[in-house]
């Protein structure tokens, strides 16, 4: 045997795809898993129905997952698959249109009967009909040579095809100079209890890369060396384990146990999953009768001393509004998160969107404003997460933590913060009486701070400081019921200056040239893609200059200041301009929005197509 | 002596004071906005002179409320207090319950927020068995709103929003609390003061949700309600009183009694001397029993309408697990570390 050719690529992105039940998301994590160690920098895209086992072979069935990962820093999970492994005629047909020509296509031929083709709309093989004639074609008969590796074992048909998936695993691996032992290790684990499952799925995976290695069909490998990255400890994660991570540093920096009260709903569930493994950290989580209970037993919580957390998606928004009211009435710290997915009602339960702004922002009866705060990539949902709970008991209100589908299970290298630095929150419960004198010392609740506007609060538990509060308007200070006009009027305009006086960090722009005329604006999950986008424009020999935003209620003071600087602001949302309406009604700032709710990010292209098209109009 | 010492496992870690005190303690500034005559006055007046007997220190105390007439109850007591939203009280208390099992928590709801737009709520804080006392105070109209039936008024009622009567078969709260796996479930009425406190005091005393449905009467929309139950005159005649081990009779001279009919296995009325007249266990494991005596009742006439305590057995808080699986994480993992968990177990270093 001759050694084989290694190619040296700087990025490649490969998409796995097959049936829902194929477990094409397992086999992409994996592959992240080992390409993260390798120390490439990468990007994930998981894409699934929100079914979950549709009908084995339908196009609605077609589950993938994506991968981009380069010898430089990246921002998005690739526009187009280089590689498109499909295991099935259905994960072929649902993929080929996004794999431009050229690309290397590996499929599972096993799966190409007349039956399955049909059922998909394919009168003719693909592999045969010339359909495939301009891409670089592997036929393999992978399912077949997975039986037949793990033939020692005596395992049924469909338990040994089942480790297709690892197999082709273990092939893309080699090809791109990728180890297996991390995998063999997750494996071990995993199915600790299952011995012939287990040996059956490190066979298979060993198998799929001694066939690359060996076969003459795989004349070439690729070799992505690892991206120079700051010093440091690294490690992958995705956008709701880097939340829950989030949610538990903020408890433990605030010194208030961390009460999740939550009802399962995709895509936020992975969330109340995760918080559930760590009681250790004093942790209760609580999966309520509905989203109502949810919320109202975390305002609970927050009421008793605790951090009260609610975790949904939009539809569980839409019914946790009037305890969102009630916190804001209560002036109780609470965070509320939103993984946002398409909308309106059910809408695309597995895809991404960003709708729900404006939800957050007014979605309540009367004047209730809420603090929002909306992290732009994956790990930034640890620090948002801090974010959010730093406000909520600074201020002694609810907070929207605004996340969505893409952040929520896209992944990406993350140095391990030192948590030693991590900011700490201050509670200062009240300890005493505020108000009158020696005798007559009574604690009032609604007595605010000068500063923040945030009340006194007092846990029950505090000797002599027993109070009342609710939903009805309070007269400021003693926070007894009042129906006084001017102090209805007085209530609410405090309520909306404590929030208007959140300090938030001052809006950055990145403006590498100093000269730009046009600003690419964005907010939550879009940052990467836009980066991506300005750089390809930047690149191209435009001057842009890009700036995000983090906080959305409060906006950064030198927002206007910033917006006002340039010639033209470009506004792409993952809604139908939903920011874009705010800031033009805000600050008389003609933003241009560009929208798409596709369920899908933004791909780095089109972005840089408009961004130099709107520069080539100043 | 106090509370705890007096073996009242439901407040159990919420610490008690040696401290005398008194009714006028549990009193708070505020002025009270109820109707004149209104029922709720003297179950007001009932839980503020009881709540002494408790030697519960006075902040460890924490009343929880929905919306409606009765959910104004919190303002009127000098403890903690949370006015919150219509039929959320039982969820809102159950977060701070379970995470602060050193407060004794009482939820006060109405027929309306605990039954109609709570009813979600009500059910699943029974079955799950949070150490609370939720007093259900049951006029069977709407009276915040201004005098629309309920979910326990008796068909065909006319009331403003049915004006040709009403079309709903009533909620019987005792039945419904025990077919969602309540572990205390009593019935007792505003103005009977004895009576009232002595359920409180067992509602209290349990460990797990005391559901304690109070007839009470809105003088303003439903006057009367529940008179066949107070008058002197028809009391006797219409009302069981259940006691623990004691033979279920009533009557003016106790010339009816309560057995069992063998041909439906239900219960029916016989005669006060009759050999087959039932013995009350509200301890009983099976609440078969307990579902037949709430079934007795006349839902329009009230007639045969059981008070008392119709079930009482021990079951796992859900606070208390929860805590449970906290204390054993920490047992058996050790206390959390942050810069352990944040790390994880696949890290790479770039040098």
């Amino acid at each position: 045997m001759t050694a084989k050719q290694v190619r040296e690529l700087d990025r490649v992105v490969i998409r796995f795809a097959g049936d829902s039940g194929d477990g094409m998301q397992l086999t992409g994590d994996r592959f992240t898993a080992e390409t993260a160690s390798f120390g490439n920098d990468l990007s994930t895209l998981p894409n699934f129905p929100a079914e979950i086992r549709a009908p084995a072979g339908t196009l609605p069935g077609v589950s993938s997952f994506q991968l981009h990962f380069a010898d430089h820093d990246i921002l998005t999970p690739g526009d187009a698959p280089d590689v498109l492994v499909a295991m099935n005629p259905a994960a072929l047909k649902a993929n080929l249109p996004d794999v431009p020509k050229g690309a290397i296509l590996i499929i599972d031929t096993a799966e190409f009967t007349a039956r399955a083709l049909k059922k998909v709309g394919y009168a003719t093989s693909p592999l045969d009909d010339g359909t495939l004639g301009s891409y670089q074609v592997h036929s393999l008969d992978l399912t077949g040579m997975t039986m037949k590796a793990l033939e020692p074992f005596g395992l049924s048909r469909k338990e040994a095809s089942r480790s297709k998936n690892m197999y082709a695993l273990g092939l893309l691996s080699w090809m791109y100079g990728r180890s297996i032992e991390g995998t063999v290790r997750f494996l071990q684990t995993k199915f600790a209890t299952k011995a012939d499952i287990r040996d059956a799925n490190i066979t298979a995976v060993k198998a799929g890369w001694n066939y690359g290695e060996t076969t003459e069909d795989f004349a070439v490998s690729y070799e992505i060396k690892p991206a120079p990255m700051p010093v440091g400890r690294y490690r992958n994660i995705t956008g709701n384990l880097a939340l829950s991570y989030g949610l538990i540093a903020a408890s433990q920096q605030s010194k208030l146990p961390l009460f999740l009260g939550s009802y399962p709903i995709t895509p936020a569930s992975d969330i109340l999953h995760e918080i559930s493994k760590h009681k250790r950290f004093g942790v209760r989580t609580f999966q309520a009768e509905d989203e109502i209970a949810g919320i109202g037993a975390a305002l609970g919580a927050a009421f008793g001393g605790s951090l009260g957390v609610t975790t949904t998606s939009g539809p569980g928004v839409a019914l946790k509004s009037e305890t969102v009211g009630l916190a804001v009435s209560l002036e109780l710290p609470l965070i509320i998160v939103d993984v946002q997915r398409g909308g309106p009602s059910t809408g695309l339960p597995t895809k991404t969107e960003q709708a729900d702004l404006l939800q957050a922002m007014y979605g309540r009866n009367g004047e209730a404003p809420v603090p929002i705060v909306a992290p732009s990539s994956p790990s930034d949902c640890f620090d948002a997460a801090i974010e959010a709970a730093r406000i909520a008991v600074t201020y002694r209100t609810p907070v929207f933590l605004l996340s969505d589908g893409y952040l929520a299970n896209g992944s990406e290298p993350w140095a391990v913060p030192d948590v030693g630095s991590l900011p700490v929150i201050e509670a200062d419960f009240a300890t005493d009486p505020n108000h009158g004198s020696n005798d007559d010392a009574e604690f009032w609740p609604y007595l605010r701070d000068q500063r923040t506007l945030a009340r006194a609060w007092a846990v029950p538990g505090s000797a002599g400081l027993e109070h009342r509060i609710g939903g009805l308007e309070k007269a400021d200070g003693s926070g007894n019921i009042s129906y006084d006009p001017t102090n209805h009027d007085h209530m609410v305009r405090t309520r909306q200056a404590k929030v208007d006086g959140v300090e938030v960090p001052e809006l950055d722009v990145d403006d590498p040239t100093g000269d730009a005329r046009l600003l690419v604006l964005g907010w939550g999950s879009t940052y990467g893609p836009i980066g991506a986008g300005v750089r390809r424009a930047r690149n191209a020999g435009h001057s842009i200059a890009q700036a995000h935003l983090r906080f959305l209620n409060p906006l950064p003071a030198n927002t206007e200041d910033v917006l006002r600087r340039y010639d033209r602001v470009l506004l792409p949302e993952m809604n139908l301009g939903q920011l874009a309406m705010l800031l033009r009604a805000r600050y008389l700032v003609d933003v241009i929005g560009y929208n798409q709710v596709r369920g899908l990010p933004f791909k780095a292209e089109e972005l840089a197509d408009v961004i130099m098209k709107e520069d080539d109009q100043l | 002596m106090t509370a705890t010492e007096l073996g009242m496992p439901g407040l159990n870690g919420v610490p008690t004071t040696d401290v005398a005190q008194t009714k006028k303690e549990f009193t708070s500034d505020q002025e009270v906005r109820w109707c004149p005559g209104c029922g709720d006055y003297a179950v007001l007046a009932t839980v503020q002179g009881f709540m002494p007997e408790l030697g519960l220190r006075r902040e460890n105390i924490v009343f929880v409320s929905g919306i409606g007439c009765s959910s104004r109850f919190p303002y009127y007591m000098d403890t903690y207090g949370m006015h919150s939203i219509h039929g959320r009280a039982p969820a809102i208390a159950t977060g701070l319950a379970t995470s602060r099992p050193d407060l004794s928590v009482w939820v006060v709801t109405g027929d309306g927020d605990a039954l109609s737009i709570g009813g979600n709520h009500l059910i699943h804080v029974l079955r799950r068995n949070v150490n609370m006392t939720i007093l259900l105070f049951n006029n069977r109209i709407y009276g915040l709103t201004k005098g629309q039936y309920s979910p326990t008024s008796e068909q065909g009622k006319i009331t403003k929003s049915t004006p040709m009567g009403s079309l709903d078969a009533p909620f019987n709260p005792v039945s419904l609390a025990l077919g969602a796996e309540a572990t205390f479930v009593a019935r007792t009425i505003d103005s009977d003061r004895a009576h009232l406190t002595s359920v409180l005091r067992a509602a209290a005393a349990h460990r797990g949700t005391s559901l304690v449905e109070i007839y009470q009467n809105c003088n303003i929309f439903n006057d009367g309600a529940f008179e066949i139950l107070k008058n002197r005159d028809t009391r006797d005649e219409v009302m069981i009183r259940l006691e623990h081990g004691e033979p279920v009779r009533f009557g003016t001279d106790d010339e009816h009694g309560i057995r069992r009919n063998p041909a439906t296995s239900g219960l029916e009325i016989c005669s006060g001397d009759d050999p087959g007249v039932i013995v009350h266990d509200a301890n009983a494991a099976d609440p078969s029993r307990a579902f037949a005596l709430s079934r007795l009742a006349d839902p329009g006439t009230l007639a045969r309408t059981p008070i008392g305590i119709f079930r009482q057995v021990e079951r796992p808080t859900y606070g208390d697990l929860m805590n449970d699986q906290v204390d054993q994480a920490v047992e058996t993992q050790g206390a959390g570390d942050l810069a352990a968990l944040v790390t994880g177990n696949d890290t790479w270093t770039v040098d």
